[in-house]
This record gives C-alpha cells, structure tokens and sequence, in this order.
C-alpha cells in the first residue's frame, strides 16, 4: 500500500467518517460519491458517525493475507452502524468472547504494514461496548 | 427484458487439460493444450476460426504477464498469418464464464461464426500468499482486503450467518465437501481423486471460522476451452451439439458489507432469474448443475439462490443425498471447485466442458442418467458478479 493511497483516505480510516445523501437520507460507510438510489440527483455531504454498532457476522482469521500474519487469530466482522451502513473491521476482544449481536464501539489503532519498510497505517477497529 | 433476434448458438467442441500442481508446464503451454483439443474435438482448424475470447483473472499477478489475448492467439498459432482478434475478459474467478458469454455474442449476433471460449491460470508459481493476496483483489482492496480480510474470511463470515438464521451445521457443511471428493474421484482431470469423509474435514485445520482447510477449494493450475458455432451448421461438425438455452449475467456490490443480505448472492437470483426467463424453464427442468463451490457454504448458497430449494435448506437437502449423483438435482459431477480444482480463469469454462460432457453422455463412471438439460453458475470474488448458462441437447 503506497503512502498516497491511504493518506487520500486518512480522514475516513481514523475517525469514522462517511457520507450521508441529504435527498434520500442514506448513509454511506465506507464513504460514497454517488448514492446508488438517487444516483445525479443525490446531495452528498461528509457525516461523522457517533461510532454505536453491533455485530452482524464475524469470522477468526487463522491463515492471514500478507501483512497481517502475526496478528493471528484475530477477529474480524461485519459491524451495523447505529445509522445504517455496514463495515468490515476487526473486533479487539478474544476470539471466544464475540458473538453476532454484540455490541461495540470504535477505537483508533494500528490496522496493519505489509512489510518492514512499508508505512504503518493505522485505522478504525471496533471493541465491545 | 428486451428480447433481442440472435441466432441460436451451440457447442462444437470441448477440452480441459488435467487440473493440478503441474510444476513442469507453463501458463502458455496449459493454455494452447485446451485450445487445441477443444478444436480436434470440434474437428475445425485456424481457418475456420473468428476470434477467441479468453477468461483470465490475474496473470499480471501470478506469471507478472498481462496481455493474455494476444499471447495465446500467438502461442495457439493464429497471430503470424491469420492475425485473429483475441480478446481476455476479466472479472475475477467469473472470468471464464464471461468469456463464454462474450463468445456466445460474437456468434448470436451474427459477426463472428465459430468462436473459441476458453479460460486459464497458473497458480503455482507464487507461494501460497502471494496467490492468498492475488485472490483478494477480487474483494474490495481498500476496505476489505486492507482490515485483514481475506476470501475464506468473507465466506466464513457468510457461513456463520447462515448457520446462525438457518441452523446450517459444519457436518452439513463438510458433507458439500465429502460428495465432491467423491465425484471428483471419478473424474480423470480432477486436482483431487481421493475420497474424504466428514471426520477428516471436521478435523482438518481450521482456516477461518467456521471453515475448514477442507471447506476451501485449492489452488490449481488449469486451462480449458470449448468451441461455440451458429446452431445451424452444428451438425456440419458433430453428430450432439449442445445449444445454449440461456446466457445471463448480474452484478453486485463489491464488498460483502453493502449486500442487502450476507447469506443470499442477489446477483445468482438475478442471473438465474434471467437465464431461467431466457429459456423459459424452471429449476424443475434442469437436470444437474455445476455450481461455484469455492467453498463449502458457497454451494450451499448457490442451490438455494439457483432456486433448486428453500432458502436456508441447501445444508439440509445435501445431507439427505439430493445433490449427489443419482440423487434429485445432482451437483458439481466433477467434483467442483473443491475436488477438480479451481484455475480461477478457466473454472466458468471448466464448468460448462463438464455439462457438455454429460449432455453428450460420455461423463463414464459420474454419467447423469438421461441428462438432458444442465446449468453452470460462475460466480466472482463474494458475489459481485455471478454469470449462469443453461444448455440442452435439444435445440
């Protein structure tokens, strides 16, 4: 991952901000330009999520892609925002302790680097509430 | 839909080269072997040929080689003097079935007559994650793949969700696995031709939970390609063409995340949908299926989203024996994803050789009794694209 392509995105990845379409009142995490129900008609503002989300599904990762390997096991889920959107992070807590349903909370911490002299990039995550 | 005056379009001519780890042949020499069986087969030559479109999801990443099209039509001997428009057609693990897709237009429309479709990938010349993050690209990089998913990840997500709203178990699961290694083992190109039982893939290592090592279709090296012709002047080249009922086609969003619900493929319901209007049949037509088995619960998916049982029951009916051969609707008589093995590029090809074979009734020991009409189902990254063909002997 290049520095351009995540510092493009920098203000999304650490506080959890999306897009929210004023015409039809759609959220969008990650964010969105184009809102797929009103499409040029749409009026796309930036919005700042209040960071409540539940558990949707989850999986422990045991065999990690590049970058990522000696974070295993980890957790990682698909979280429901209080607004409506959905994402795909990972839950801080022990592999045993998640459940679909559960509720967390986001927090700011280092996702990943994909190899020594790559940049860290750091990210939202989730934990239980 | 629009419904548009083509003609019809038949199969004339299949070929898969055996799918495995096969260290001692290159991407090109996999892929002019399926080209020019599926052409014996065909019994045409270069000159009868109008263009080829060729499925391939990432040479870029696993040969560092892009520009497929016009590398195979040069190593297939059809650049230097017949200078034939080859065209590669991407769209992740549905590559090859978008080919096909591609080739059935140049010939329904009338601008090309015979037409090869064919697929291809080497995988086993990068190690294990490389080829783990070359797959990932086919899920949303930059927010997905960047929070540490990876593919078994997203499925296992999808199976936990089913397990949880439908009561689907891992056996249920590790069965889809067990009658794929069965079939597979009848099957002489298969990657693997051993039989397995559920205790071995409830015991083998677990990749992301609830999946198995088991659960996961392999990585393979593997080409395959087949020979598409106007279906009138079929005859002309075999005594059974295969006519294509139905080609279709939807798509999704990328990300797992955006879909309107985790354990239904909207796009299988909406291509299968349209395939089924196309052709004016039901799943009740449809004699057996090859479905994309990337892993375990994705074929539980896929049944249901076919239409070949309830929502939620695709566990329930495998366990029961429905799926198998001999059974109500047989599934993936090749051994699928998981047991013949997974080329990305060529399995939507891979798939459609395999229902040609049985149509025709030269599949030996895993022959579907009477076959008559069968589907394929293609499907890309987690559902984003899903391509479904139906075909028949009868025109």
């Amino acid at each position: 991952m290049t520095v351009a392509r995540f510092w493009r995105k920098q203000v999304h990845r650490y506080n959890l901000v999306g897009t929210h379409c004023n015409e039809c009142g759609e959220y969008f995490y990650p964010p969105r330009n184009m809102c797929p129900t009103c499409r040029r008609d749409g009026k796309i503002e930036p919005h700042k999520f209040n960071g409540a989300g539940e558990v949707v599904t989850y999986t422990v990762i045991r065999t990690a892609a590049e970058g990522f390997v000696h974070q295993t096991p980890f957790v990682l889920a698909i979280v429901k925002l209080d607004e409506g959107p959905q994402l795909t992070s990972q839950i801080v807590c022990d592999p045993e302790v998640a459940y679909i349903g559960m509720k967390v909370k986001p927090v700011f911490r280092r996702i990943g680097q994909s190899g020594e002299r790559d940049i860290i990039h750091y990210g939202t995550k989730f934990v239980p509430v | 839909m629009k419904v548009l005056v083509m003609r019809d379009v038949a199969i004339i001519g299949v070929y898969n080269t055996k799918f495995g780890e096969m260290w001692d042949r290159s991407f090109r020499d996999i892929f002019v072997e399926a080209g020019v069986g599926a052409l014996e087969d065909a019994g045409v030559s270069g000159e009868d040929i109008g263009g080829l479109y060729v499925g391939n999801m990432s040479g870029g990443q696993f040969v560092e080689q892009e520009h497929i099209g016009a590398l195979i039509a040069d190593y297939s001997g059809l650049s230097r003097n017949l200078h034939l428009p080859s065209t590669r057609v991407e769209a992740a693990c549905a590559s090859g079935g978008l080919a096909l897709r591609q080739a059935i237009f140049a010939v329904a429309s009338g601008y090309q007559d015979i037409t090869v479709a064919g697929g291809v990938e080497k995988m086993t010349d990068v190690s294990t994650s490389i080829a783990s993050s070359a797959l990932a690209a086919a899920a949303d990089h930059e927010w997905e793949g960047m929070m540490g998913a990876t593919f078994p990840g997203l499925y296992a997500m999808i199976a936990r969700l089913h397990m949880h709203k439908y009561r689907t178990t891992s056996e249920q699961l590790a069965e889809v696995a067990v009658k794929n290694h069965y079939n597979g083992s009848m099957n002489p190109i298969a990657q693997y031709q051993n039989r397995i039982t559920v205790d071995a893939v409830l015991k083998s290592i677990m990749v992301a939970d609830p999946l198995h090592i088991f659960d996961c279709s392999p990585i393979t090296d593997g080409a395959s390609a087949l020979v598409v012709a106007p279906a009138d002047i079929a005859h002309k080249y075999t005594d059974t063409p295969i006519y294509i009922k139905a080609t279709a086609q939807a798509n999704d969003t990328i990300a797992l995340h955006d879909r309107r619900d985790i354990t239904t493929l909207d796009a299988t319901v909406i291509a299968a949908k349209r395939a089924y209007e196309m052709s004016a049949l039901t799943p009740n037509d449809i004699d057996l299926v090859e479905v994309h088995d990337c892993f375990t619960i994705a074929e539980i998916c896929a049944i249901e989203d076919l239409g070949f049982t309830k929502k939620g029951e695709g566990g329930k009916i495998t366990e029961e024996g429905e799926t198998a051969i001999g059974g109500r609707i047989p599934v993936n008589t090749s051994g699928g994803l998981k047991a013949c093995g997974h080329p990305v590029g060529a399995t939507g090809i891979k798939q459609t050789v395999e229902i040609t074979h049985q149509l025709r009734g030269e599949a030996g020991k895993r022959q579907v009794d009477g076959a008559e009409i069968g589907m394929t189902h293609n499907v890309g990254g987690s559902g984003a694209t899903a391509v479904v063909h139906i075909l028949s002997r009868n025109r």
